[in-house]
């Protein structure tokens, strides 16, 4: 009999400020040596679920919590966070905010240190753990030296050491690019492969889970438990896409060729799946003629001309870069962090002069003007809306550009107004901003720049954090403001958002340009993805196995289903 | 980017080897020595002593040069503040009375007066190096330990050091903040006026202290989910045995602040009197 490690037994619990029970009527039970991912959309209480785990509710978070939760077999009413700490490890989603130590080394001690182990153990007990996690070489490094993978690592060791048990991850791919969060995933697997610790994932980006096998699913809607299956099962019945979380895109394409998937296909690995039973629709369906979407040749709108920038003489952050962007295109940047990704928009909007080089807008050059001449006609919209908004009321906030500017005020109303109605806030108007939720903050932060009409947006990781639904609307939404003529620079690393709504993609390495082409291509070629942190998608591999030529061809016959579904 | 201020680096000299105990220990007994003297002999000397540690500790003179401008600025203003309001303090001290210029009113320059000014610029020539070159050759992390060690409870010591480990990261947040609300016109740059550029600053306060707050309730779930202030003592990763050189810097320091204090109150007053 195997041991249970993690027991709901009709566990409801409603947070002190919430009117209503955020989960409800839970039975789950985890067993010991299991690996378990809980899946649902935001707000559907899986953070809930893993807070109730290690404590953070109700201690932390405040609540009022029925029913039974037992840890390792321990009554959790009888432990506090600290008790439950020795039992589960956890991983929160932001390695930054977590990071408490000055150095790795110190950081992975910190739970050591707070038990009052003495220092020759510490030593011992955290080179063991950064062993583990294959990160021993980096103990000495300071946090603002490591990447957003490396300080995950760190994290990792940190709920290691402390030889719990279980271990807890929440959301552990949220910040991280496709790569990176591949090989986390695959460190969590073998972390699981060698040793008996029960392993809990909380992660709304399934495709990139799959990568390694999990024992069960379990998919979290609206405070309840609406499946607890193995991944196969859950993939067949469809019951994921029903709920907003997206399948992997695969499977996607098989039901868009007309197939009908069935759990003993082994469907969640594409690359070892039968193929067979799909393999002619599939074909077939890659040889549907494609409805010609009308490539904007219109003249170029923004031009860059061998840029260089760097904040000292001697280590250049961007070299030599050259790109045009037409008006009305929909422009990806991608790259690895410190690529140089940022520097060009806030080479753009002229927070930075470069060392070299000309950007001009409608063939004038830009460099005489100021931040504020440039973002009358180049807006730019960062990627956490708390850092943008800075007024109480959403009004006040959209038209505060308006307000800087000495717009008279009849007329800053008529253009608040109408902006908020193009970006459904309209309703919301005279709301406090605090009141929004953070789908709506975006929304406001960008209406705050719409309204100074620019001709360009840039968007920076504008669907970052969140879940597939809340990425359709927002990808939705700004496809409509594309559609009435805005063009569009994204800046970012999801591969889906990429291929999904990007016309061309800018590809940056270490300061310099190494692809320019369409998204589908840059996907599909292997060197590329690697120097740019992405990785293959599962689409590139499925038209590999089934021998179509060229790959990219798959991939847009999927985008044309997908955009036909959604519409 | 710009260098960070007041921050710790990693420079290899005898001052960084100490431990921070012994660093903290040195700087406690210098400053105090140094704010009760007034004995211009022993100040002289403390002086000569900080600045020759400070040279010895190799620290960039780019780290600390705007907080030295800072302190160099309030130092004026204090001196100046002294002579407005009490300008014959040195008069009162030193009880003889060497009149060099009348101003004007009550207000004369006197010798006596020139030197109690001086004596008091001299406590913070004395004092301030120490206390830079504590912060900037101690390890963050040593430094909440040395802390701890000397009787400070931990959860405060760990309290400062964590707030050391986030000032760089508020640091660029307020740059990113700021940038996202010059380009939406907010003038930063001196181009604007400065009742105006400091209500736009003002503006970009609240997102700021909205993303601390945010910070600050996840690294505190973070701390308590790692057992933090669970016991009473806890131990330190960092914590280095004091050596031989920590003994024979803390012993001399404890000399010298005895000897200083010793020698201030030979003749039964603070001050070192020249003019009798």
């Amino acid at each position: 009999m195997r041991k249970p490690m993690i027991e709901f037994d009709q566990f409801t619990f409603q947070y002190r400020a919430q009117s209503e029970p955020t989960l409800r009527d839970i039975q789950l039970t985890i067993y010991e040596g299991e690996k378990v991912l809980i899946v649902g959309p935001s707000g559907s209480g899986k953070s809930t679920l893993a807070h109730c785990m290690n404590g953070l509710a109700p201690h932390f978070y405040p609540g009022e919590c029925s029913g039974v939760l037992k840890i390792g077999g321990v009554d959790s009413k009888k432990m506090g966070i600290a008790e439950l700490s020795d039992l589960i490890g956890t991983v929160m989603q932001d390695p930054d905010g977590q990071f408490v130590g000055l150095t790795v080394a110190e950081d992975i001690a910190f739970k050591l240190e707070n038990e009052g182990i003495v220092q020759a153990e510490m030593i011992r007990r955290v080179q063991e753990a950064a062993e583990e996690v294959e990160f021993a070489d980096f103990l000495a490094a300071s946090p603002q030296e490591l990447s957003g993978g490396q300080k995950q690592k760190t994290t990792l060791a940190g709920g290691l050491v402390g030889g719990a048990p279980i271990l807890l991850f929440d959301e552990p791919l949220a910040s991280l690019d496709p790569y990176s969060g591949r090989a986390t995933v695959e460190l969590i697997d073998r972390l699981h492969q060698n040793s008996a610790r029960t392993i809990v994932i909380i992660e709304h980006r399934l495709e990139e889970m799959l990568h390694r096998a999990v024992d069960r699913i379990i998919v979290v809607d609206e405070g309840r438990i609406i499946a607890d299956l193995p991944p196969d099962e859950l993939i067949a019945s469809g019951l994921l896409r029903e709920k907003g979380i997206r399948e992997p895109l695969h499977l996607s394409a098989i039901r868009y060729a007309g197939g009908s998937l069935s759990q003993e296909m082994n469907l969640q690995y594409v690359e070892r799946m039968n193929l067979e039973p799909y393999r002619d629709s599939l074909i077939q369906w890659s040889e549907t003629p494609m409805i010609e979407s009308p490539i904007s040749t219109s003249k170029p709108l923004l031009e860059l001309e061998n840029i260089t920038f760097g904040y000292d003489s001697t280590h250049p952050v961007l070299q030599e870069i050259s790109f045009q962007v037409s008006q009305g295109e929909v422009l990806c940047i991608a790259g690895r962090n410190g690529a140089g990704k940022s520097t060009i928009s806030r080479l753009i909007c002229g927070f930075h002069k470069p060392s070299s080089g000309s950007i001009t807008l409608n063939g004038r050059d830009l460099s005489g003007d100021s931040i504020r001449e440039r973002a009358d006609v180049i807006g730019f919209v960062m990627q956490n809306p708390n850092h943008m908004l800075s007024k109480p009321l959403l009004y006040d906030e959209v038209a505060s550009g308006l307000v800087h500017r000495g717009v008279p005020e009849n007329e800053i109303r008529e253009r608040v107004h109408e902006t908020l109605r193009v970006c459904g806030l309209y309703p919301f108007r005279s709301w406090p901003i605090a009141a929004l939720s953070y789908g709506q903050k975006k929304r406001a932060t960008i209406a705050s720049i719409l309204v100074l009409r620019p001709e360009i947006l840039i968007l920076d990781e504008p669907t970052a954090g969140q879940d597939y639904r809340h990425y359709h609307e927002m990808m939705t939404f700004l496809m409509e403001l594309n559609a009435q003529g805005m063009t569009l620079i994204m800046i970012t690393h999801d591969m889906h958002l990429m291929l999904e709504y990007g016309q061309r993609t800018i590809v940056l390495s270490e300061g310099r340009k190494i692809a320019d082409d369409t998204p589908a291509r840059i996907l599909g070629d292997a060197a590329i993805v690697e120097q740019a942190h992405l990785h293959e998608t599962s689409l590139h591999i499925l038209a590999r196995r089934l021998g179509i030529e060229p790959e990219e061809k798959i991939v847009s016959q999927f985008i044309q289903s997908d955009r036909r579904r959604v519409n | 980017m710009a260098p960070r201020l007041l921050s710790y680096s990693n420079i290899d000299s005898p001052v960084h080897r100490l431990s921070g105990v012994t660093k903290l220990l040195a700087f406690l007994l210098f400053s105090i020595a140094g704010m009760i003297s007034y004995d211009t002999r022993c100040l002289l000397a403390m002086l000569i002593l900080s600045l020759v540690v400070f040279y010895v500790s190799k620290v960039p003179f780019k780290q600390y040069s705007f907080v030295l401008y800072l302190i160099l600025i309030f130092a004026a203003i204090n001196q100046l503040a002294i002579f407005l309001f009490a300008p014959e303090q040195g008069v009162q001290i030193y009880g003889t009375r060497h009149e060099l210029l009348h101003v004007f009113g009550r207000y004369s320059i006197t010798s006596e007066q020139l030197f109690y000014q001086f004596n008091i610029l001299l406590k913070f020539a004395v004092i301030v190096p120490p206390a830079l070159l504590f912060l900037l050759a101690t390890e963050p992390s040593e430094f909440a330990s040395s802390l701890n060690r000397i009787g400070v409870s931990y959860k405060i010591a760990y309290a400062i050091s964590i707030t050391m480990r986030y000032i760089p990261d508020v640091q660029q947040e307020y740059v990113n903040i700021s940038i996202a609300a010059q380009a939406r016109g907010l003038d930063m740059s001196r181009k604007e006026k400065l009742g105006r550029r400091l209500k736009n600053m003002a503006g970009i306060l609240l997102p700021l202290v909205l993303a601390t707050l945010e910070r600050i309730e996840k690294v505190s779930a973070a701390l308590e989910l790692r057992g933090f202030g669970r016991k009473r003592k806890r131990t330190w990763y960092k914590s280095r045995p004091l050596t031989k050189t920590d003994g024979f810097v803390i012993a001399g320091a404890v000399l010298i602040a005895v000897a200083v204090l010793v020698i201030t109150f030979w003749d039964g007053a603070r001050f070192y009197n020249p003019f009798v």
